[in-house]
């Protein structure tokens, strides 16, 4: 069932939405590829629950610019009606005509942030605004910082900075790193009045080095005494577009103009030096054909006066499970025949301990000659520091144009390390 | 309030019903009944028949109801062209409103209505726009101007549009010139005479440079999109630019990121080679490819097809991130069959270890299509990294153990190359392959496994028993295997005359005689004679030893390759096609290409950077892999012994005769000699055969005159004509009769602008005046230096001519063999390279019925219009002509001739880059053999 479609162009017709209804969706195989070729016809589909969005086209298209665009999209919808299903996309059509009417024109994508669109983009219908708020709107869509209104007040400047870092492990069994990184991202909360800009100081290596002395020295004294080592090697990062990218590039210098409210800065990756918070050690016997059994112990690797949380590990099992049995000193473990896994949860964990799980596997025999693939085991964690070791050294505020000044800003910096994919093979 | 209420309604007469529901006077009841409509509408129901009550809500000064209504015009707008003229004047009406959300509302929505009659009201209301003091009306209106060119090319340059567009470029708004970039581009891909006006410069590059700073993420990459297609006049100005784009790899946008990689990857090839600032950009360009990995899947996908051309490319960008590359094991399966793929091209002596570590992983994994390529993969790291061919061979072995069915069978496909690869090396494994010789059921693997058998027949001992119990079935075989059983049973019975004798009786005659396929009965008759003739020669033609199969596969052909690059990002560098594979007509026919190295560099280290494969090395001998099995049989390769035996000829003496053009071709200069009627040289391995038939009269093929212009079109004047080849020029040959009453002067000729450039090289020339009742006989020798537009046919001339009475008009059909130029013979090298190298899907074949000649005369008469015949292999009975000829603009054509005998039709394939010259060579050829 189509719940939504917009056609930009003439050369796509209706039945387009049938031909991907049979070859995509009602396949038999599993998407093979996020692009589908149907006779001369490009498919770009993305699926999010049990809705799918495509984009379809004839023509020699930018493909990376058609996805992002698709996310944008859904990004977009989600921040105006919640979760994308069948039920919020018919409550919401003519909204979400409107905001396509908007984003995108003959195939082009426009300004697409969900802050400026909310401006004139409202469910409420628009009274007929004065000239001035018009204008205003149309040179904020268009305008160089598209991203932003004028004339944004608070009685207390606050600014909330989260460095959330994704941990990415794949271990062999004998524990040797087969890939390691950090997804890492820092989102800001900015409530400044104003056209504050800021300036930002990490302790990447490279931008370390190529500040002058004089830099130096008044940082380190910001910073203090920094433990752990000083500064990180960055692989590569990417700013929100408020960011001053040719300023980066010529200065090593992070300076921009925030929008109101939330959004995510920056995001980096490291492979070097990562820290990694636990070690998983599997050992995994099959005894007979009937049975199997698995010891696992975690070890956590970081300084005792931390704490993890929501600290889970699972373990899959073979698809032929009749039984298990485990044990586990800490925390508690099921089996859930559904996931074909054991699940071992562990609220709280400090930091330099060690737990372990032991478990028996009962075996079904299966005339299926098909050897189990023993998937890895993975986990899950949240520890309260940066596993790449990076340190937010300054963020400072100039707003010539208001009479507030940097020391006046409230400044929050959190710390949060989760799991990405963290992979014991076994 | 919830919106879905608006699809409930499914009763009968609820057409009427939203009918009274939107004449009502109630502005909230309107509302709501144009909502029901749009409902309807999206879920396809038709409701065009509402579509006057509808536009009368089109009056409101709420923007939401408004844009509900608009959205219905865009719809039916086409299906009731007479009705939507009513909306003309709220168009016109709204495009002058005091909110500029209107206004540019009205815009957005007028280039989406596509009825002919309305355009004309709007060009208007259009050029207000562009010139709006509004930028967020300006950079609609901008979208708006590429609309309108897609409805109506003519009328967008009539109107001076493109000049607007053009100016929109200096505008102070960033994302109106990132809009207007975009339309621009678009009109420049799709119009070649839009050209001069929005040819870009360094001048404009450097504003969008500019504007690039500051504009919307999207804006961004229509710029940078428009950037990689400009060609910056020298190295310097292609290193500044790079020098401000590659701060956009630091983008969270991958599609900002992508276009930047396009820019730089583009216009690093006009830098010097090994340049520090080239290795200053292979060190910036690794990590934001690497950070793309860490994206959603299905950016990840684009990103990892981009990555393998860029790998292909050059290779020192990534080769060491290895390891970001290992397949995750929640990865789906197209980024999964990515990663493998950039893996094996990544692969190393350096980091062979971690690779097979991994290969070994996913090769016990579920998906089938996973673990054959993976298995594959370790195939190709033996055959690619030595040292580790060893433990290659190992890990295949140990793979076979687990006796999963395809992967052994994929194990041994692999395996066969590795033995080709590593003569004497492995074959003590060849008892463990034995082994698993009932489980095979798939023809690849058959295939591979027989081969080997035959291979080491004198290694096996019960090879016979083996091979024979192949043999029971050799009906139901596919025709890969059976020839292979042929082959290999051949082998053996060289190798063990004496008790295999049986054997090879019974497959030659179940080969020659109960098979209906040609190949094979083909096959079995050469074994047969072979070996009944003269066994030591057939032993050296099936024992001959085996050319080196080479170590990358799947590379893509570096024009291709290079094209591709210059498409990074879009759906061609996805699909690896270019783009005119997937894009319906023949509009986008501008073919991107790598910009040449500047020449303002050192002398000294020209050469352009060696591509991924080198094109040099004589491609005969290396025969990729994956079809060595057919391969190996004779070597029947076109630069195999055959070439060898043309190479002893003397070198045929060089043509005095200039060329046009004086390509480095004319050294051969073949087809000139027998133009000029000197001693038949045919230098190829026809040898003197020609001689025995007589040399047919060494004249190019002349269709007999044909009217052009009756008398009763020309006001008395009758024009007949036809075209030939001389002495390297085009003739039209041009018959003038007079069937009015009155002397006819005064005669000048001109022609349109045609797909070739022809016109006359002097003005026509009639001395005296032509009488009543008279005709004259005029050869006018044309040039190719005119203009050039692409007719339809595509040797389609339309002439007029013009005497004391009158211009006339009339068109012809130029014969395609008079473009043929004489220095059309390819060098077999180039020829075979060339073949490869273009595309299979750009083979066309076409049958050309009874022909009543041979080979040789054939090739004799195809040369006299400069088609030249570059060898000649007889394949299986079947004669097979090579040919090759150039088009005055510089097109080759090759072709392959196939004769079977006693059969008088011919099937003729073509290949070439431009695929649109094809009906006319066919034509031609039909033509010229048929004479």
């Amino acid at each position: 069932e189509v719940l939504i479609s917009r056609v930009y162009r003439d050369d796509i017709g209706r039945n387009a939405v049938d031909a991907f209804r049979v070859n995509v969706i009602h396949a038999r195989q599993q998407v093979r590829s996020p692009v589908t070729n149907i006779a001369r016809t490009s498919f770009f589909h993305i699926k999010r629950s049990n809705i799918w969005l495509a984009a379809v086209t004839k023509q020699n298209v930018n493909a990376a610019m058609v996805f992002e665009f698709l996310l944008k999209m859904v990004e977009v919808m989600q921040s105006y009606f919640g979760k994308i299903t069948e039920e919020n996309v018919k409550n919401n059509f003519v909204l979400i005509y409107e905001i396509l009417d908007e984003i995108l024109d003959f195939g082009y994508p426009q300004n697409t942030d969900t802050g400026i669109l909310k401006t004139f983009i409202t469910q409420q219908g628009v009274k007929s605004q004065s000239k001035e708020e018009t204008s205003q709107i149309t040179s904020q869509v268009t305008g160089q910082i598209g991203w932003r209104r004028e004339g944004i007040k608070y009685r207390r400047n606050e600014l909330f900075l989260d460095v959330l870092e994704s941990v990415n492990l794949l271990m062999s069994p004998q524990g040797q790193v087969l890939s390691a990184h950090v997804a890492g991202r820092i989102v800001m909360k900015s409530y400044l009045s104003g056209m504050p800009e800021c300036k930002f100081g990490i302790n990447d290596k490279v931008l370390m080095d190529t500040r002058g002395r004089s830099n130096m020295d008044e940082s380190s004294s910001r910073t203090g005494a920094t433990s752990g080592k000083s500064s990180i090697a960055i692989d590569d990062c990417q700013f929100h577009q408020c960011v001053k990218l040719s300023k980066f590039e010529t200065e090593h210098s992070i300076s921009f103009i925030p929008p109101d409210g939330e959004f995510e800065l920056m995001k980096y990756r490291t492979t070097k030096d990562i820290s990694l918070p636990f070690r998983v050690i599997p050992l995994v016997r099959e005894v007979g054909r009937s049975k199997m059994e698995v010891k696992v112990v975690v070890k956590s690797n970081f300084k005792p006066s931390l704490l993890a949380q929501k600290v889970e590990v699972r373990i899959p099992t073979p698809l032929n499970t009749s039984g298990v049995q485990v044990i586990c000193m800490k925390g508690r473990a099921k089996y859930k025949a559904s996931e074909n896994a054991i699940v071992w949860k562990i609220k709280r964990m400090g930091g330099m301990k060690e737990c372990q799980l032991s478990a028996e596997i009962e075996l079904l025999n299966t005339s299926d000659k098909k050897k189990w693939t023993r998937p890895p085991i993975s986990m899950n964690f949240e520890v309260p520091f940066a596993p790449s070791g990076f340190k937010v050294r300054y963020l400072k505020v100039f707003e010539p144009k208001l009479n507030y000044s940097d020391h006046d800003v409230i400044k929050w910096v959190r710390y949060i390390g989760r799991s990405g994919h963290y992979e014991t093979r076994c | 309030m919830t919106d879905s209420k608006y699809f409930t309604t499914t009763k009968k007469g609820e057409v009427f019903e939203l009918k009274t529901e939107l004449q009502s006077d109630k502005k909230e009841k309107k509302k709501e009944a144009v909502k029901k409509v749009i409902a309807s509408m999206t879920v396809g129901k038709d409701v065009s028949a509402l579509f006057p009550d509808v536009l009368n809500c089109i009056q409101t000064d709420n923007l939401e109801l408004k844009k509900l209504v608009y959205l219905y015009l865009m719809n039916y707008a086409k299906s009731q062209p007479d009705m939507a003229i009513m909306a003309v004047n709220t168009f016109v009406r709204d495009c002058e409103d005091s909110n500029p959300l209107i206004r540019a509302l009205a815009v957005r929505t007028m280039g989406c209505i596509r009825v002919d009659k309305i355009i004309d009201y709007l060009c208007q209301p259009l050029r207000n726009c562009l010139k709006d003091e509004d930028p967020y009306v300006r950079k609609t209106a901008a979208v708006c101007v590429a609309k309108l060119h897609d409805i109506n090319a003519q009328l967008v340059e009539d109107q001076g549009f493109l000049d607007q567009l053009r100016d929109l470029l200096s505008d102070s708004n960033p994302m109106v010139v990132a809009n207007a970039v975009a339309a621009i581009s678009e009109i420049l891909e799709t119009s070649p005479t839009a050209q001069q006006v929005l040819e870009m410069n360094s001048s404009t590059i450097n504003k969008l440079l500019t504007a690039l700073n500051e504009c919307t993420e999207w804006g961004q990459v229509f710029i940078l999109d428009a950037i990689s297609n400009y060609t910056p006049k020298d190295d310097k100005e292609a290193q500044s630019i790079c020098e401000r784009v590659t701060p956009r790899l630091a983008h969270a946008n991958a599609a900002v990121v992508l276009s930047a990689v396009k820019v730089v990857m583009k216009f690093m090839e006009m830098l010097e080679a090994n340049s520090e600032y080239i290795s200053t950009l292979v060190k910036k360009l690794a990590p934001p490819l690497v950070t793309l990995l860490s994206a959603e899947p299905e950016i990840q996908y684009v990103a990892l097809r981009n990555i393998n051309l860029v790998v292909q490319k050059r290779p020192e960008i990534l080769k060491n991130e290895m390891k970001v590359f290992f397949v995750k094991y929640n990865d789906p399966i197209y980024v999964k069959l990515e990663k493998l793929d950039i893996m094996i091209r990544l692969t190393s002596q350096a980091n062979i270890a971690q690779v097979l570590a991994e290969l070994k992983e996913y090769a016990t994994e579920v998906d089938v299509d996973f673990v054959r390529k993976s298995v594959r993969a370790i195939g190709r790291c033996a055959i690619k990294v030595e040292p580790a061919a060893e433990r290659c061979v190992s890990t295949l072995l140990d793979l076979i153990q687990t006796k999963v069915n395809y992967v052994v069978q994929e194990a041994i496909v692999v395996i066969k190359d590795i033995f080709r690869k590593y003569p004497n090396k492995y074959e003590s494994i060849i008892a463990t392959l034995c082994e698993n010789l009932d489980t095979l059921d798939e023809p690849e693997a058959r295939a591979s496994m027989i081969w080997i058998i035959g291979e080491y027949a004198e290694r096996i001992d019960n090879a016979d028993e083996l091979l024979e119990s192949f043999l029971e079935g050799f009906q139901d075989e596919n025709t890969q295997v059976q020839l292979q059983l042929l082959t290999a049973i051949v082998k053996l019975f060289l190798k063990r005359p004496t008790d295999t004798q049986d054997l090879v009786q019974q497959v030659l005659s179940l080969a020659t005689q109960d098979s209906d396929n040609p190949d094979l009965r083909d096959r079995g008759y050469i074994y047969w004679r072979l070996l009944s003739t003269d066994p030591a020669a057939a032993k050296e033609v099936v024992l001959a030893e085996k050319p080196l199969i080479s170590e990358e596969t799947d590379l893509i052909e570096p024009t291709l390759l290079d094209e591709l690059i210059c498409n990074i990002s879009s759906l061609a560098s996805v699909y690896h096609k270019p783009p005119n594979a997937f894009v319906e007509g023949s509009k986008s026919s501008l073919r991107k290409i790598l910009p040449p190295r500047s020449q303002s560099g050192n002398v000294g280290d020209d050469q352009p950077s060696p591509p991924a494969e080198a094109p040099s090395a004589p491609a005969a001998t290396v025969i990729p892999g994956v079809d060595s099995l057919i391969g190996d049989l004779l070597d029947m390769d076109l630069g195999g012994p055959s070439m060898q035996q043309q190479q002893m000829y003397p070198p045929q003496p060089t043509s005095q005769t200039p060329v046009q053009g004086g390509g480095g071709m004319d050294l051969l200069g073949e087809g000139l000699d027998s133009l000029l009627g000197g001693p038949a040289p045919s230098g190829d391995s026809l040898g003197g055969l020609g001689d025995i038939f007589g040399m047919p009269t060494a004249q190019s093929y002349v269709p007999p005159q044909e009217v052009w212009l009756p008398a009763s079109k020309g006001k008395g004047l009758e024009v007949t004509g036809t075209f030939s080849r001389k002495q390297g020029n085009v003739i039209m040959e041009l018959t003038f009769a007079n069937k009015a009453m009155q002397p006819m002067t005064g005669f000048a000729i001109q022609f349109n602008k045609n797909s070739f450039g022809l016109m006359p090289a002097s003005p026509i020339n009639i001395p005296s005046a032509l009488l009543p009742n008279q005709s004259t006989s005029y050869s006018l020798q044309l040039s190719t230096m005119g203009a050039v537009q692409r007719m339809d046919p595509l040797a389609n001339l339309q002439v007029a001519i013009k005497n004391n009475i009158d211009v006339f008009y009339f068109s012809c059909l130029v014969p395609m063999h008079a473009l043929f130029v004489e220095d059309g013979e390819m060098e077999k090298r180039v020829f075979l390279a060339t073949w490869k190298d273009i595309p299979a899907q750009n083979e066309v074949q076409h049958e050309i019925c009874n022909v009543q000649h041979n080979a040789d005369t054939i090739s004799q008469k195809l040369k006299n219009n400069n088609v030249f015949t570059i060898a000649k292999r007889n394949v299986e009975g079947q004669d097979m002509l090579y040919q090759s000829l150039k088009l005055t603009n510089g097109i080759w054509v090759l072709a392959e001739l196939k004769i079977q005998p006693n059969n008088p039709n011919f099937m003729l394939s073509l290949k070439a880059r431009a695929m649109d010259v094809y009906q006319g060579i066919q034509q031609a050829f039909d033509n010229i053999l048929h004479n």
